[in-house]
């Protein structure tokens, strides 16, 4: 991979060409075990995930719905940290160099260890953007110059309720791809609607040609498909977080997760 | 800390983008930007429309009762034994705390915003009794989100609540006490940004919040202003006001902000004390962060985690602070300090013997410094304390402490 060459820029690119939808899996690092994420990582990948977000857990995750706060209550339980994030994601890149992998959490873990240090330690881990919920546009400028110093991708929410102005502006700022939250609500509600999803991602369409993802309420393969009809590709988190915690221990939760993903890339490739 | 060298002129402040220096801002989810965006298009036009602010004033006065008195505390002073102790009397408001002067501003712009149904999270409860008063005013459905151990610590609250036609949540996530309630109305707000309005109910949150509640919380400083000069003929020499998210305190502080001849101290809770970490102190052992959609000092571990605070007042057991507050701290304007558990206890006690006045444990940390700071000035000086809301939430708290069935 050249340095040019980011993996999210590479692998949607390469989707694209071939007509096909990405997905985006979404996973909690140290729910269900600090030692069970990079193996459940790579069974992501083996069911089928185009490119991981690896939820960093906070004490505060505001954006979350039960599900998936509850995950984050359990990898803090676990002792996860930013820290150890980073950790697996380098272990995970040891074995596997082409899976795009995106961090995905709160401001203020990466405030604490300094935005700098962070896309520094964010670099050397082998990942290749973050996206982080409650930094929007305004306040995003600093971390997102870091970031794009070091060939690292940031990646913005878009919502039912942005207005045109402000998509142009974000759409601006942002890179890699940019990931439609197809409701107003937090992760895992379930009033998915989905013309509203096709007129806003039209809407969406007219300011940028990056790869649009779409997630939140996408439950399993049907509407996996149906909402990425018209953008590149579904975003899936709460149903993955359930299954993992409705898993005793790591190999369950990989089996669980592998026919979860592997029932929607299905759907998706049909 | 470095002391202004030019003045500063505090009513700049926020900026355009909601800072106060590097504190405040906007750090939500992108899905509440707009409904941030229409809240401070409607509040610039309200605030200066002469309209809006006559509806107001006409509620404080009317509904509110304002203004609220400066109370002399003769027998308070004596027991101290130093500077004369006035206190800002905000207990007496309808409600029984300053909570309702600014759950009267929002609700007057939840009526024009013409949303049906109002949302607010509370610690001791008094800004969610606030909150379902004025809902239940203007005929508003309203859910008031709470932590599950505030619910335990503060039923006669939450049975106001209930009487009052509001809906009660408990929250059991995180710490299940006030930041665990501001988490959960934020996803409620989130989910049903269309028709709910979000009735913030401290100097914190994202902007325009912290800018709209001070604003509405500022009459009580221009009222005691005022009512120095007529009843003492100078300015105070010192005020001292409670801070836990420090609504009550902004609203003190503010119209003094200029005079630098007035000292000012925020008083934090210390809880069990600062040495034990078991505190709700982020100003005076905290670092800046950002949490509940702003950057302020905050209470967190080396990952950047929010950590559990303690303190036997549940108003102030929250674990950052208003950013305005953060930034008077960092410029040495205002003083932070703090009265630990048993401080506040004592002047719970202290107050309610000497003047026949049961103060809320919140306003007793803010007792408990002010009578220690006046034993170190002179008798004719003059400091005014923000009594900032009634105890008898409280009483059974301070019962069962001491081993008494209420």
């Amino acid at each position: 991979m050249t340095e040019a060459q980011n993996r999210i820029d590479r692998r949607l690119a390469e989707l694209r060409s071939e007509g096909r939808k990405a997905l985006v899996t979404y996973i909690v690092a140290g729910d269900g075990g600090l030692e069970n994420t990079v193996g459940l990582m790579h069974q992501l990948v083996a069911s089928g995930s185009d490119l991981i977000e690896l939820g960093v857990p906070f004490s505060d995750p505001m954006a979350e719905g039960p599900v998936i706060q509850k995950g984050h209550e359990r990898a803090l339980a676990n002792k996860c940290s930013l820290r150890k994030c980073l950790a697996m994601v380098k272990e995970f890149r040891s074995q596997d160099a082409d899976t795009p992998v995106i961090l995905m959490g709160y401001a203020n873990p990466i405030e604490k260890m300094g935005a700098e240090v962070f896309a520094d330690n964010l670099k050397e881990a082998g990942a290749d953007g973050a996206l982080t919920v409650d930094l929007p546009a305004e306040e995003a400028g600093p971390l997102s110059e870091l970031l794009n110093a070091r060939n690292l991708r940031n990646i913005f929410l878009l919502t039912p309720t942005t207005s045109d102005e402000r998509i142009r502006q974000i759409t601006e700022l942002a890179s890699g791809f940019v990931y439609y939250v197809s409701l107003k609500g937090v992760t895992g509600a379930g009033n998915l609607d989905l013309d509203s999803v096709r007129e806003n991602l039209a809407r969406i369409r007219r300011y940028t040609e990056l790869p649009l993802c779409v997630g939140f309420g996408i439950k399993d393969g049907a509407s996996a498909k149906a909402v990425s009809a018209d953008g590149d590709g579904a975003v899936v988190g709460s149903v993955l977080v359930s299954a993992v915690a409705e898993s005793n221990d790591g190999a369950a939760a990989k089996d669980r997760i592998g026919t979860l993903v592997s029932e929607m890339r299905s759907a998706l490739d049909s | 800390m470095s002391k202004p060298t030019s003045p500063i002129d505090y009513a700049a402040f926020p900026d355009d983008r909601g800072h106060f220096g590097e504190f405040g801002g906007r750090f939500v989810s992108e899905t509440l930007i707009s409904a941030l965006d229409e809240l401070q298009e409607m509040y610039q036009r309200l605030k200066n429309d002469p309209e809006f602010q006559a509806a107001f004033d006409y509620d404080l006065a009317h509904y509110v009762g304002r203004p609220s008195p400066l109370y002399l505390a003769e027998r308070l002073t004596a027991e101290a034994g130093g500077a004369r102790i006035w206190l800002k009397r905000e207990d007496l408001n309808h409600t029984g705390a300053h909570k309702v002067n600014n759950t009267v501003g929002q609700a007057l712009l939840a009526k024009h915003s013409g949303k049906r149904r109002v949302i607010a999270e509370t610690g001791a409860g008094q800004h969610g009794v606030a909150t379902a008063t004025v809902a239940a005013r203007l005929g508003l459905e309203c859910a008031v989100y709470m932590g599950a151990e505030d619910v335990k610590r503060q039923s006669p609250n939450v049975y106001r609540m209930k009487l009052l036609g509001a809906e009660v949540i408990p929250v059991e996530s995180g710490s299940k006490t006030l930041k665990d309630a501001m988490n959960e109305a934020m996803r409620d707000w989130v989910t049903n940004v269309d028709d709910t309005f979000y009735i913030i109910g401290t100097v914190a949150g994202p902007h325009p919040y912290p800018q709209l509640v001070r604003d509405f919380n500022s009459i009580i400083g221009r009222e005691a202003r005022r009512q120095s000069q007529e009843q003492f003929g100078q300015l105070p020499d010192a005020l001292v006001a409670c801070v836990g998210g420090g609504s009550n305190a902004i609203g003190l502080f503010h119209a003094f902000l200029g005079d630098a001849s007035v000292k000012m101290y925020g008083v934090e809770a210390g809880g069990d004390g600062l040495e034990t970490g078991r505190h709700a102190a982020p100003l005076n052992d905290g670092v800046p962060g950002v949490l509940h959609g702003n950057r302020t000092y905050l209470m967190e571990d080396e990952d950047g985690q929010i950590i559990e605070t303690h303190s036997v007042s549940a108003g102030l057991d929250y674990p950052g602070v208003g950013p305005e507050h953060a930034w008077l701290h960092d410029i040495g304007r205002v003083d932070y300090v703090t009265a630990n558990d048993q401080e506040a206890l004592t002047a719970f006690r202290t107050l309610t013997r000497a003047e026949g006045i049961i103060p809320a444990l919140e306003s007793s940390h803010a007792v408990a410094y002010a009578m220690k700071l006046a034993a170190t000035m002179a008798p004719d000086q003059n400091i005014v304390v923000n009594l900032s809301g009634r105890g008898d939430k409280d009483i059974f708290t301070v019962a069962a402490i001491d081993g008494i069935e209420v």
